[in-house]
C-alpha cells in the first residue's frame, strides 16, 4: 500500500504576504529536504500540497520526520493511497488507522468526495467505512460531537485517500521567507536555542563563532558545527564564519581595564559579526542573551554592547525567558546534550575576576579607546574562516 | 610541525614494532578459528597458547589462570561481577576505594544496586589507602576487596599485598582484586608475591593494541562469566578469540625491557622531569613523592588545564587533564587527596614511556613557560 503526506491550505502558516509566492518557497523547501531520501514527487493541486513517493525506496518514515521539522506548516497528514474503489477502501482502512486509534475510545469518520464520479456520495462513504472500523475494533464508539479522534477519506482527482489524526507540524514561517539574519553563536545553550527560534519564523541562517586559538581546541570548534547541524535540520544549510579573535583578546587584556575587559570583548564581537553580516546580506543579528542571566547580560550592559551596530538591528529572542523555558526548546531540538560538554570556548578562556555589572557607554568607550582595535578587527576578519554546515555535518 | 612529543601514555601508547607485526601475521597469515580441528584452527590455537604462556611467566602464575578480554574495563567488569555474585551466600560486604577507575566504581554501583553493601574507602593525601583503614573495614562479611595497584591519575601505588595480609588475618571469605592497568608492566607483578585472586590489564598501556587485556584468576578460586555463549576462554569469556590482538600482546610483552631494570632507569629520569618542572615558575607538584615514576600529574597556577592543553597541544605537546576517560568531570581523583578546585581546575597529567627522553621533558617545560608568559594576564 503506498503512503503519502497531504499539506492542506489550512495547515499552511499563513500571513499577509503572497500566498503563492509563500506556496512555492515552502515546495521548494520540501523539495530540498526530501531530495537524497529518493524519488519524490511534490505538487500543489486542489488547495493541498501532495508529497507523493515515486519509487519504493524511498525512506518514507525519514521523510515524516523532515516535514516535521520544516517552518510554515502547522500540521500535515500521512495517508495512505488508494484506487478509487470502494471495496479496496473498506478492505485496508481498519488495519491502516489502527494504530492511531490506539487507546482512544472514540471516532468518527468525515468523507470528503471532489470527484462526482464516484458512485456513492459522502455520507454513504462515511457510514459504510465507519461500520468497517467498527467490526474490526468493537470496542470503539462513534461521537459525530465530540470524537477523541477524526478518521478523513478523500475521493480525490487522481486517488482515494485515508488518514487518522493530524500530525504536528514545525510552525514558524517558511525558512528564507523573512529573508537572512547572522547568530552569534558560541558552543552554550542559548545560542543555538536562539538561532532555532529565529529560523521558525523565516530567516536563513549565516553563523558567526570566535575562538582563541590555541587555548580553544578542536572539540570546541566541532561542538559548534555539531549544534548547528542539529540547528540545520530546521533551518536548512547554515553558512559558518570561525574568527581567530585570541589577539584581540590579548590587546583588551594589554591595554584596557580589567572589569571591562568582558563588554570590550563583546563590543568588538558585534563590530565582527555586523562586518561579516552585512557583507553576507544578512539583514540582522542574532544573540542567544536572556536579560540579567549573566554580568554581560545586565540592562546596562546590554545596552553598550548594543550602541556599536551601524546598521543592522539585533535581534534577542530569548531575552525573556528562564533558564528552563530554554533548555525545554535545547532538549526539544536536541542541542541541549552537546551545549553542555564541557569544552572552553573564547569567552570561558578569558574570564575577569571582577566584571562591570552597571557599565556607562562613556566609560566602556573610554576604557576602549586605550587601543586602536581597528586593524586587529580587520586581520581578525581577513583570517577568518568558511565552511557550509547541513544537516549531514559539515561541507568546506 | 614540530616533532611530537607524547607525553600521554597513560592514556594509550603507540603500539610496538613487534606488536604490529603479530597482529598483522595473524590477519594475513593465523586467521583461522582457533576452534577449527583443521591445521589453520590448530595454528591459530597455538599462537594464543603461546601468548597464554607469555602472560602467565611474566605474573608468575599457571597457564590456565590467564583469560583474554576485551579490555581492561572488561577486565574489571568481569572481575567484579563475576566475584560478587559467586560469592552472594558468604556474604554482601565489598571494600573498595574513593579513588580506582570508573570501570570499577561503576562497576560497584551496578553491584550496590544487585544488593551488595559496597564501602570506599579514601585515600590520604599522597593518594595511598591506609593499612589502617583497610584493616577497619575488611570484616567476616566481606566478600570480596578490589584496590588499584597505581592510580591512573597521579600514580599513587596501593598496599595491594597488606589488602591479602589482612583478609587473611581476619579470615574473611574475601577475594582479592586488583586492577593493575596502569602497574601491568611498569612494576614488577608476581600475582603470588601480591597475593591476589584477581588481577586486570590492558595490552595497549604497554605498547600492545587497543581491545585486549586479560583477568588473572586463580585457578583455587571460582567466579562467574559475565558473556555467555560458545564456551571460550575456559568458559569464562565466551566468543571466539582475537588472535591477533593476543598475538600482539604477546609480542609487546616480549619486547619489554626486564621490568626491574628499567624502573630504575625510569625512576632517574622521572626524578630529572620532577626537578626540571620544580624549577619551572608556577608548576606544583599533584603526584606524591613515592608514585610510579610513569605518571606525574601538575597544576600550573591559576592555568586552566584545557587552554593548557590545547596551547600545548598547538605546539605538538600532548599531556591530558587529569585522566582521559574522566572527560569533562572534575578529578574525583584530586578532590579525593585534599586538592582545592583552582589546582584541580589547573591539573595537567604527564605520563611516560620508556620511550620518552629528558629532552622531551625540556620542551614541555619551556612550552610552559612561554604559554604561561603569554596567558599570564589572563589568570583565571
Amino acid at each position: 500500500m503506498k503512503e503519502i503526506i497531504l499539506i492542506k491550505n489550512g495547515e499552511l502558516v499563513l500571513k499577509g504576504l503572497n500566498k503563492s509566492t509563500f506556496e512555492s518557497m515552502l515546495i521548494k523547501t520540501i523539495r530540498r529536504r526530501l531530495r537524497d531520501l529518493g524519488k519524490v514527487s511534490v505538487k500543489s493541486a486542489q488547495s493541498t500540497i501532495y508529497i507523493e513517493p515515486v519509487d519504493d525506496e524511498f525512506d518514507f518514515e525519514e521523510a515524516i520526520s523532515r516535514v516535521s521539522k520544516i517552518f510554515g506548516i502547522a500540521a500535515f497528514s500521512r495517508c495512505a493511497a488508494l484506487n478509487k474503489d470502494m471495496d479496496e477502501i473498506l478492505s485496508v482502512v481498519a488495519d491502516y488507522v489502527r494504530p492511531a486509534l490506539q487507546g482512544v475510545k472514540t471516532f468518527k469518520v468525515i468523507a470528503k468526495r471532489s470527484d462526482k464520479a464516484f458512485p456513492l456520495k459522502s455520507p454513504e462513504i462515511a457510514a459504510q467505512v465507519g461500520g468497517a472500523i467498527l467490526s474490526a475494533m468493537p470496542y470503539l464508539r462513534v461521537d459525530v460531537k465530540n470524537p477523541d479522534i477524526i478518521v478523513s477519506v478523500e475521493i480525490r482527482d487522481y486517488a482515494a485517500y485515508i488518514h487518522a489524526g493530524q500530525l504536528h507540524g514545525a510552525g514558524g514561517l517558511p525558512v528564507g521567507s523573512s529573508g537572512k539574519a547572522t547568530i552569534l553563536i558560541s558552543g552554550g545553550i542559548d545560542s543555538p536555542v536562539a538561532a532555532y527560534t529565529m529560523a521558525k519564523r523565516g530567516l536563513t541562517l549565516n553563523a558567526v563563532h570566535f575562538a582563541s586559538p590555541p587555548y580553544t581546541g578542536p572539540l570546541a570548534e566541532k561542538k559548534v558545527k555539531t549544534l548547528l547541524q542539529k540547528v540545520a535540520q530546521y533551518s536548512g544549510d547554515i553558512r559558518l564564519a570561525i574568527v581567530p579573535f585570541t589577539e584581540i583578546q590579548e590587546a583588551i587584556a594589554d591595554n584596557c581595564k580589567e572589569e571591562y575587559f568582558t563588554l570590550i570583548m563583546r563590543r568588538m564581537m558585534m563590530r565582527i559579526a555586523e562586518s561579516l553580516a552585512i557583507a553576507s546580506g544578512s539583514k540582522a543579528l542574532i544573540t542567544g542573551e536572556s536579560l540579567g542571566q549573566v554580568a554581560s547580560q545586565t540592562l546596562p550592559a546590554i545596552g553598550v554592547t548594543d550602541i556599536v551596530t551601524r546598521e543592522l538591528p539585533v535581534l534577542r529572542p530569548l531575552i525573556g525567558m528562564d533558564k528552563e523555558e530554554i533548555i525545554v526548546i535545547s532538549r526539544k531540538i536536541d542541542t541541549f546534550e552537546t551545549s553542555v560538554l564541557p569544552y572552553e570556548d573564547c569567552c570561558t578562556v578569558f574570564t575577569p575576576r571582577h566584571p562591570r555589572t552597571r557599565p556607562t557607554i562613556e566609560e566602556c568607550a573610554e576604557a576602549e579607546s586605550a587601543f586602536d582595535f581597528a586593524p586587529l578587527i580587520e586581520k581578525a576578519i581577513s583570517e577568518t574562516v568558511y565552511s557550509r554546515i547541513t544537516r549531514d555535518g559539515e561541507v568546506i | 610541525m614540530n616533532k611530537t612529543v607524547y607525553l600521554d601514555n597513560s592514556a594509550t601508547t603507540k603500539p610496538c614494532f613487534e606488536a604490529v607485526e603479530a597482529i598483522n601475521n595473524c590477519l594475513t597469515e593465523n586467521w583461522y578459528n582457533p576452534s577449527s580441528g583443521y591445521s589453520g584452527g590448530i595454528n591459530a590455537l597455538g599462537v594464543i597458547e603461546d601468548a597464554r604462556r607469555v602472560v602467565s611467566s611474566f605474573i608468575g602464575c599457571r597457564d590456565d589462570e590467564v583469560f583474554f578480554t576485551g579490555s581492561g574495563t572488561e577486565a574489571n567488569n568481569l572481575a567484579l561481577f563475576g566475584a560478587a555474585r559467586a560469592r552472594k551466600k558468604q556474604g554482601s560486604k565489598i571494600v573498595s576505594t574513593t579513588i580506582e577507575h570508573p570501570s570499577v566504581l561503576k562497576t560497584l554501583e551496578q553491584l550496590e544496586q544487585e544488593g551488595f553493601e559496597v564501602v570506599l574507602l579514601s585515600p590520604d593525601k599522597n593518594g595511598r589507602i591506609s593499612e589502617e583503614s583497610l584493616y577497619n573495614a575488611i570484616d567476616s562479611k566481606t566478600i570480596l576487596v578490589s584496590i588499584m595497584l597505581v592510580n591512573n591519575e597521579i600514580g599513587s601505588i596501593q598496599p595491594v599485598d597488606s589488602a591479602s595480609r589482612i583478609i587473611k588475618e581476619k579470615n574473611a571469605p574475601a577475594l582479592l582484586h586488583c586492577d593493575a592497568v596502569q602497574a601491568f608492566g611498569k612494576l614488577p607483578i608476581k600475582v603470588s608475591a601480591l597475593g591476589v585472586d584477581l588481577l586486570s590489564a590492558s595490552g595497549h598501556k604497554i605498547h600492545a593494541s587497543k581491545g585486549i587485556g586479560f583477568l588473572y584468576k586463580s585457578s583455587k578460586v571460582n567466579i562467574r562469566p559475565i558473556i555467555y555463549g560458545g564456551g571460550q576462554e575456559g568458559n569464562l569469556r565466551s566468543g571466539t578469540e582475537s588472535v591477533p590482538l593476543i598475538a600482539g600482546l604477546s609480542a609487546a610483552i616480549k619486547a619489554m625491557p626486564n621490568v626491574e631494570k628499567q624502573l630504575i632507569v625510569q625512576k632517574q629520569l622521572y626524578d630529572k622531569i620532577k626537578a626540571m618542572l620544580l624549577n619551572t615558575e608556577r608548576v606544583i607538584i599533584n603526584s606524591p613523592e613515592d608514585a610510579l615514576p610513569y605518571i606525574l600529574n601538575i597544576s600550573v597556577d591559576g592555568y586552566k588545564s584545557e587552554p593548557m592543553l590545547n596551547a600545548l597541544a598547538a605546539k605538538s605537546i600532548f599531556v591530558s587533564k587529569g585522566s582521559a576517560c574522566a572527560k569533562g568531570h572534575r578529578s574525583y581523583v584530586l578532590s579525593e587527596i585534599g586538592l582545592n578546585n583552582d589546582r584541580i581546575d589547573s591539573a595537567v597529567r604527564i605520563s611516560l614511556s620508556r620511550h620518552n627522553t629528558l629532552e622531551e621533558a625540556q620542551l614541555l617545560c619551556e612550552a610552559i613557560v612561554e604559554i604561561t608568559n603569554k596567558m599570564r594576564r589572563f589568570k583565571k
